[in-house]
């Protein structure tokens, strides 16, 4: 991706660019208007959560498009619920840990695969892959038993493990192809050097695959923090619970009470620290999203 | 070829004995390597697939502990006469068609749009991640606020405007639940569409456009006769993962509508039972049904554009 781009934009010099631009130019507006419109379209919604996080009381009970009285009360209401605060620090603990586990094992994996020969590759390969087409409900009520007889049942290593296979598929198709990309010259001469395999593998390959690496991280990070469906099966209290499924779980002080402005807010404080990835690892997210569709 | 030559050079010059240990050196490590990794996946994968389809075929009750007697085909002719199950095929079927193809062209036009701003590429595309980014559960309740009957944001603009349906209760009626069903999850994934289009525009070689141009061709001629065929490829791709997912949607219906007024989907269907019904058997034969329609659907794609698909792979190889 970052290669391509920076090959393109060597590669086309400053002049032309300018003169490709000069019979656009009537067009300049209607490409303004695009442009601002898919900006609208993908950031008016999340503004329309802080909106109304940023409300309390009677404002609730409006639509304006700025918040009257702005307050950051639902804010310290939502810090100071437990069940909240509680479901914060499991989904950091269930993401990093999956995100950790996943890479260690799905490096190993994907090693194999890219360098080392050995026999059904293919049929391994499609194994993995088949998994990602796994309807999560289907696996969803066998692990529901299956956690309560060995009593892993709302415990976070109960959602980690589970995590950890969905997660592997993604990490190890990441994996796979930056693996392929590093040249093989410098492997070869760790070998002739003496070195083993797998000492090629830690020495050389891993630490040159750092942003392949990190591209399988971030994006099997986004997975965990974002993963319900498992969230909510395979736990029953605060205890275990992830952020997502604590939400959907929130309720207001009286049954009937929607309580919008703390749920608005909770929702907030749960997307940044995936907006934060966003912001300082655009390229990478963009990269591994990308991985597999254009190069096959 | 150089490399051809190279190889052939050093291998002969190794001792075969010693060359046949090396590789069996090499299959041990892999065996190494790899098997973590399949372990976890048996337990997590393989195994309570295979539990799930024994599940379909009993009868089974948390309530009553050590009841299970067989089934047979019951559970499944029970799931496929139920009528919400019915409806939930219905409703799985057409929230993927819609959302699918507002998707696609939602996904190319914004691709268009990214691929030809001439400022601000950058920013525009990390923009266009934070829908993706943003956790579903979020989404949900981002579109509940705004489709709010009283104080969300779609009514009040259009009483506002004095345009009709500013009274439509959104969510709590049967066409409209699914209209916003589609939309929000429409914003939160044309972006993923919109990115595996621009990279595959991208790819597509300069000169082409040139040479197109010289030729007379216009915009759109341009447009409909060298970037979309070239973008097949790509766009197949993207189809395939979005209608996979869309197919087995959870999380959506379940915070939006709790599956309610036509929203109810295949998965949630399933989980009902799982879950609220405590029908383990029935839930069990119908999230295998739910597998199914999956394999028979991803099956289709790859038997209708499946040589598109292996010419990528192909291609990818090189």
């Amino acid at each position: 991706m970052s290669t391509a781009e920076s090959a393109q934009s060597v590669a086309v010099p400053r002049a032309r660019t300018r003169e490709a631009r000069k019979p656009k130019r009537n067009w300049a507006w209607v490409q303004w208007v695009a442009v601002v419109a898919v900006m609208l379209f993908c950031l008016f919604p999340f503004y329309w959560l802080i909106n109304t996080s940023l409300k309390t009381g009677p404002d609730l009970s409006g639509a304006a498009l700025l918040p009257p009285h702005p307050t950051l009360a639902n804010y310290k209401s939502i810090f100071k619920n437990p069940d909240f605060t509680h479901a914060l620090r499991n989904s950091a603990i269930v993401s990093l840990t999956t995100t950790f586990l996943a890479l260690l094992v799905g490096s190993f994996c994907a090693y194999a695969i890219a360098r080392l020969k050995f026999r059904r590759k293919f049929w391994l390969l499609a194994l993995i892959l088949s998994i990602t087409t796994f309807p999560g409900i289907a696996i969803a009520a066998p692990l529901f038993k299956l956690w309560t007889d060995i009593g892993i049942y709302n415990t976070l290593p109960g959602l980690i493990i589970p995590y950890l296979t969905f997660a592997l598929p993604l990490a190890i198709y990441i994996l796979v192809s930056f693996f392929k990309e590093i040249p093989k010259d410098l492997e070869e001469a760790a070998l002739v050097d003496g070195a083993t395999h797998f000492q090629a593998f830690y020495k050389v390959v891993v630490p040159l695959a750092a942003p392949g690496l990190a591209t399988a991280g971030i994006l099997t990070f986004i997975f965990a923090w974002n993963e319900f469906l498992l969230a909510i099966t395979l736990t029953s209290s605060a205890t275990a619970r992830t952020v997502p499924a604590a939400i959907a779980f929130f309720t207001g002080s009286t049954q009937f009470e929607q309580p919008l402005g703390t749920i608005s807010a909770a929702s907030v404080v749960i997307s940044i620290p995936l907006i934060l990835l966003v912001l300082l690892f655009q390229k990478r997210i963009v990269a591994g999203l990308t991985a597999g569709a254009v190069k096959g | 070829m150089e490399a051809a030559t190279a190889d052939t050079k050093i291998a002969p010059t190794r001792a075969p004995r010693k060359r046949r240990t090396a590789e069996e050196d090499e299959r041990r490590l892999a065996r190494f390597m790899i098997s973590p990794s399949l372990i976890l996946i048996a337990i997590v994968a393989a195994y309570p697939i295979g539990y799930a389809v024994w599940l379909s075929f009993h009868e089974y009750s948390v309530r009553v502990p050590g009841l299970s007697r067989g089934a047979g085909f019951r559970n499944y002719t029970n799931a496929l006469n139920d009528s919400a199950f019915q409806s939930a095929i219905l409703n799985t079927f057409i929230f993927t068609a819609a959302s699918v193809f507002f998707e696609l062209i939602l996904g190319v036009a914004m691709a268009l749009i990214m691929h030809n701003a001439t400022r601000g590429k950058g920013v525009l595309r990390t923009i266009v991640l934070v829908p993706w980014a943003i956790l579903t559960v979020v989404t949900a309740i981002t579109w509940q606020t705004i489709f709010e009957p009283q104080l969300g944001f779609v009514n009040t603009a259009l009483r506002g405007l004095g345009l009709p349906g500013g009274n439509i209760v959104w969510l709590g009626d049967k066409p409209y639940a699914m209209i916003v069903l589609v939309i929000a999850d429409v914003w939160k994934t044309a972006p993923f569409m919109a990115l595996l289009v621009l990279a595959g525009m991208q790819v597509i070689p300069n000169d082409v456009y040139d040479a197109a141009k010289v030729d007379g061709a216009n915009a759109w001629q341009r447009f409909t006769k060298i970037t979309l065929p070239l973008l097949k490829p790509a766009i197949l791709v993207a189809l395939i993962f979005r209608t996979l997912d869309a197919l087995r949607i959870f999380d959506l219906p379940f915070v939006l509508t709790k599956g309610t007024n036509g929203t109810n989907t295949l998965s949630f269907e399933a989980y009902q039972q799982l879950r609220e019904n405590r029908l383990i058997g029935l839930g069990s034969a119908m999230s295998i049904l739910t597998f199914l329609i999956v394999m028979i659907v991803s099956f289709a794609y790859i038997r209708f554009v499946g040589g598109n698909i292996r010419g990528l792979a192909d291609e990818g190889g090189r």
